[in-house]
């Protein structure tokens, strides 16, 4: 077992290293000038030249691959020689010209409020569609199985926006049941962070929640035609146990890895809910950086978004070993 | 009084297509100590018979009527709680797949402690020594280590040795044996035979074996019941059945099985046809499309008539639309050409 782990956490050092390149060659190299980008919309040729410089464009390109790796460990300086050098300390993920702020700490602002969101979707959505899920596959072919499965489907084709837009016109604008959200850390004020939180966690988890619906439905249908359950009963087992016990353990394990992939995906920014209800996440700060073309804090939160699915897929994938002991073993 | 008596018994599934009757009005009894061994082709109702008998079909999905009586027990009317408390105990069951009827998470130990503790209450560690001693007695070497391996690292023979410890753990009065060998090498299928024979001896229980190879049946069978279309149609003692044949479908079974006296040109004669789809019987005999002798049959009795399981000899009985003597010379011939083989 502890094999299997240090060759995972090996295969992801590599991975993440092969990572930095890919995410370097995608926003250096690629056709357009950065430093364009850099240079913002009221920009000289003699502006451009300059950027290229502090940037370092003007090296080679292993150059600027180098010094792009030594950042993120050591840090790096900007424009060293002249007169106003610009410091980006380890782990430097860039540096934001058009904010004059490094990239990390508006990234370690935003992420916080990410976490929360994701977070509390991830609770809704695994509670409701886990428990939906099983309800259904116990009573499949019935009506409260065509009731759940139809329920299912709807929320799965409704769009994140319209559900946000909708719950924002009903339940805030109309009936004024919450007052318009207004991101604080939960440490500040509980009260109106929850109020602020409540809906967008809704609107997020409705559309896990269906699909996690329709794929633990599946896995416990699947699971309860197995020959083992069949054992379990000819045992003497309630049967109350012999779901409880046989078919949940051997149904929930492929649950396990797709939500820990789906949970890593959300902490880079749930872009549209954000947007929608207005929080200062990574996925705000995606979109207004797209926006205004300020290409490091792109690249930075390409990255940590990277890095979170990465870590999350060694995570799933040990937990994965611990569940089912065939793959622990082979 | 027999342990197990089953008269009547009927299985039916509400399907899309219509309703499948899966097991049509089977009859058989089985004393304590002997080996009942039901033969048929895969859709001959073997399966669902016995799992009826287990009380493992799902009551609100199937109809199930007819009488199902365990020393004096009526399963088909007792309460799915009645039944649960004699599974595993009084009547347990192994299945074909030893490795798909492990549960793949959990270390055998649990499966076989969990069994025990469902039916009797003794302390974990006395459920593993129990347990331990009971994979001793199934011929597993090193008990005690093994016990705390995973099914996957076991071989075939001998997880199949692992459901026969965990059936047999708490001591049951009936055994039932759904086709135990046939995910297995030829050589651990005679091995789990005899195991099967030797505990049956030691704990004096019954055992239905359920099978579709007529060389199991002539090793370990008391009594035949041979199966077709969800009906018994013929049954009898094993030499009834294997020496006496009196129904059509049993000669076409014993004429199919491969000899190693035949000679090189001596033929393995199949039964020409598909066995019958379940949803859509032959209104008369269920066999008769496959019949060739049902042209001996005055009118057209065999096509629109169902034939009734009649007695032959005591013990012996056989559901066929031919007379006694027509059967006989039938079967004399059959047999004549069986042994000319040699």
């Amino acid at each position: 077992m502890a094999a299997y782990v240090i060759r995972r956490i090996c295969i992801m050092l590599l991975l993440l290293l092969l990572l930095t390149l890919v995410v370097f060659v995608l926003f250096n190299l690629l056709p357009g000038d950065p430093a364009r980008l850099y240079c913002g919309k009221t920009c000289t040729p003699d502006g451009i030249i300059a950027i290229r410089h502090k940037i370092g464009l003007d090296q080679p390109v292993l150059q600027q691959y180098w010094e792009f790796l030594r950042g993120l460990f050591v840090g790096r300086t900007f424009a060293p020689l002249s007169p106003d050098p610009i410091e980006c300390h380890a782990p430097c993920l860039g540096y934001s010209f058009q904010r004059r702020e490094e990239v990390l700490p508006l990234i370690l602002r935003a992420l916080p409020v990410t976490i929360w969101l994701a977070l509390g979707a991830f609770v809704l959505w695994i509670a409701a569609g886990i428990s939906l899920g099983i309800y259904a596959a116990l009573r499949r072919g019935r009506w409260q199985d065509k009731a759940v499965t139809g329920i299912s489907l709807i929320g799965y084709s409704l769009p994140s926006f319209f559900l946000g837009l909708i719950a924002i016109f009903f339940i805030i604008l109309r009936f004024r049941l919450l007052p318009f959200p207004s991101y604080i850390s939960p440490f500040d004020n509980p009260v109106q962070f929850l109020q602020t939180m409540i809906l967008p966690w809704i609107v997020l988890a409705i559309l896990f929640a269906a699909f996690y619906m329709r794929l633990t439905r599946n896995q416990m249908l699947d699971v309860l035609g197995e020959d083992y359950i069949r054992t379990a009963r000819a045992k003497g087992l309630p049967e109350r146990k012999v779901i409880g016990k046989h078919a949940l353990r051997a149904g929930l394990t492929p649950i396990v890895t797709a939500a820990g992939l789906d949970l890593a995906g959300l902490l880079g920014g749930a872009i549209i809910t954000e947007a929608i209800f207005s929080l200062p996440g990574l996925g705000s700060l995606a979109v207004d950086s797209v926006l205004k073309s300020d290409l490091s804090v792109i690249v930075g939160i390409t990255l940590v978004s990277a890095v979170f699915i990465i870590v999350a897929n060694l995570i799933v994938d040990v937990l994965y070993a611990v569940i089912d002991p065939r793959v622990r073993l082979s | 009084m027999s342990l197990l008596h089953v008269r009547d018994l009927s299985v039916a599934f509400p399907t899309e297509d219509g309703r499948v009757q899966a097991v049509d009005k089977v009859s058989f009894s089985i004393d304590r100590g002997r080996t009942l061994a039901v033969v048929g082709e895969s859709g001959s109702g073997k399966s669902v018979t016995s799992q009826a008998i287990m009380g493992l079909i799902d009551r609100g999905s199937a109809y199930i009527s007819g009488e199902i009586l365990f020393d004096g027990h009526d399963l088909v009317n007792s309460s799915d709680n009645d039944l649960r408390s004699l599974r595993g105990l009084r009547m347990s069951m192994i299945f074909q797949d030893p490795l798909s009827s492990l549960h793949p998470f959990y270390r055998i130990g649990a499966q076989l402690v969990e069994a025990v503790q469902i039916h009797q209450k003794l302390s974990k560690a006395d459920a593993r020594s129990r347990s331990i001693e009971m994979l001793t007695k199934v011929g597993i070497p090193a008990p005690e280590k093994r016990i705390d391996d995973f099914p996957h690292q076991l071989s075939g023979g001998m997880r199949q040795r692992v459901m026969i410890a965990m059936a047999l753990i708490n001591n049951p009065e009936l055994l039932i044996a759904d086709e135990p060998t046939t995910a297995l090498d030829v050589t651990v299928q005679a091995q789990i035979l005899a195991l099967i024979a030797e505990l049956q001896a030691e704990l004096g229980m019954a055992v239905i074996l359920i099978t579709h190879d007529l060389g199991v049946v002539a090793e370990v069978a008391d009594e035949v019941a041979v199966m077709y279309g969800g009906r018994v149609v013929e049954t009898g003692g094993l030499d009834d059945v294997f020496l006496r044949p009196q129904m059509p479908y049993t000669l076409g079974l014993l004429s199919s099985v491969p000899r190693l006296t035949h000679d090189v040109a001596g033929r393995v004669d199949p039964i020409p046809g598909n066995p019958p789809s379940p949803i859509n019987l032959p209104p008369g005999c269920v066999f008769c499309p496959r019949c060739a002798y049902s042209d001996r049959v005055p009118g057209d009795l065999c096509q629109t008539t169902r034939p009734d399981l009649l007695e032959f000899s005591p013990g012996h009985l056989v559901r066929c639309h031919l007379d006694a003597t027509q059967r006989q010379d039938i079967s004399a011939t059959v047999l004549a050409q069986l042994a000319g083989g040699q």
